[in-house]
């Protein structure tokens, strides 16, 4: 077993949620990938840089305002969305998915993904 | 700010790069290390040294790739504290252009300069005159043409 393994599986857990068209490890430090499944067509790169863009200045937002660390964010547009849990390690586990997915469902599977992380 | 350029094809895509990448200094140059452009430099000293040793670290890399057996890199980039540096170069109807981004990691990530890199790379292939050929500098004219190219990109 190799050591992006257990990554896989846990991106792989939230792609087989119906609506979910990719699934990606995000360093936020430089926003580059760390490990992806997505389906043709979704920018791979261009999604970890707007993740991992988001999460810094968010992050800073948050802190600013004494809300504290986030735990999930939902980014709606008209033709999708960025779900993103950061995992304990800071690794961004991201999704990207149709605009009518089941949020819940895809939280939870997300949250089992940053467990699996670290 | 301020953003110049001796070429002046280059300058709408530079102006576009530094805006989506809020980059912190950015420098055009040719793998010899002749400038032209700039963005965020005060002085015509710093512009020089960062385009030799910008040209010198492509011109090493490449080296490496070469008895390696391999193509050229095509980028490379050092994080460090608080500042990012991203060096890549771009084929160009005007010959390769080497590209050196110094971005705040407070205001930018290697991930968004390596995107937005390759819309610079295709804007600035498109812009490129294609029935001209690149002027030569001559050992005889460098001084010349060195004292000019900092006039246009200092303003001076």
């Amino acid at each position: 077993m190799t050591a992006a393994a257990p990554f896989e599986r846990a991106l792989d857990l939230v792609v087989r949620v119906r609506g979910v068209r990719g699934a990606m490890l995000v360093s936020p430090a430089d926003g580059l990938v760390v490990a992806e499944h997505l389906m043709e067509g979704i920018k791979g790169p261009a999604v970890a840089a707007l993740a991992g863009s988001l999460a810094n200045r968010l992050g800073r937002a948050m802190e600013a305002s004494g809300i504290g660390r986030s735990v999930f964010w939902h980014l709606q547009g008209t033709d999708g969305a960025l779900l993103v849990v950061p995992a304990p390690s800071g690794i961004l586990v991201v999704a990207v998915t149709d605009p009518d997915v089941n949020v819940g469902l895809v939280r939870l599977e997300l949250l089992g993904a940053a467990g699996v992380v670290g | 700010m301020s953003t110049r350029a001796v070429e002046t094809w280059t300058l709408d895509p530079l102006k576009g790069f530094v805006n989506e990448v809020s980059a912190r200094l950015v420098l055009l140059m040719t793998p010899a290390g002749q400038v032209i452009a700039q963005h965020g430099f005060s002085r015509a000293m710093d512009v020089m040294s960062a385009a030799a040793l910008g040209a010198a670290i492509m011109a090493s890399t490449a080296e490496i790739a070469k008895q390696l057996n391999q193509p050229p890199f095509g980028a490379l980039t050092h994080q460090g504290e608080r500042h990012g540096i991203f060096l890549g170069a771009v084929g160009t109807n005007r010959g390769s252009i080497v590209v050196l981004v110094v971005y705040d990691l407070d205001a930018s990530s290697a991930g968004l300069v390596q995107l937005f890199f390759e819309q610079l790379a295709t804007e600035l292939q498109a812009a490129s005159p294609k029935d001209s050929i690149p002027k030569q500098v001559l050992a005889a004219d460098f001084e010349r043409e060195l004292s000019e190219s900092l006039n246009t990109l200092f303003g001076r």
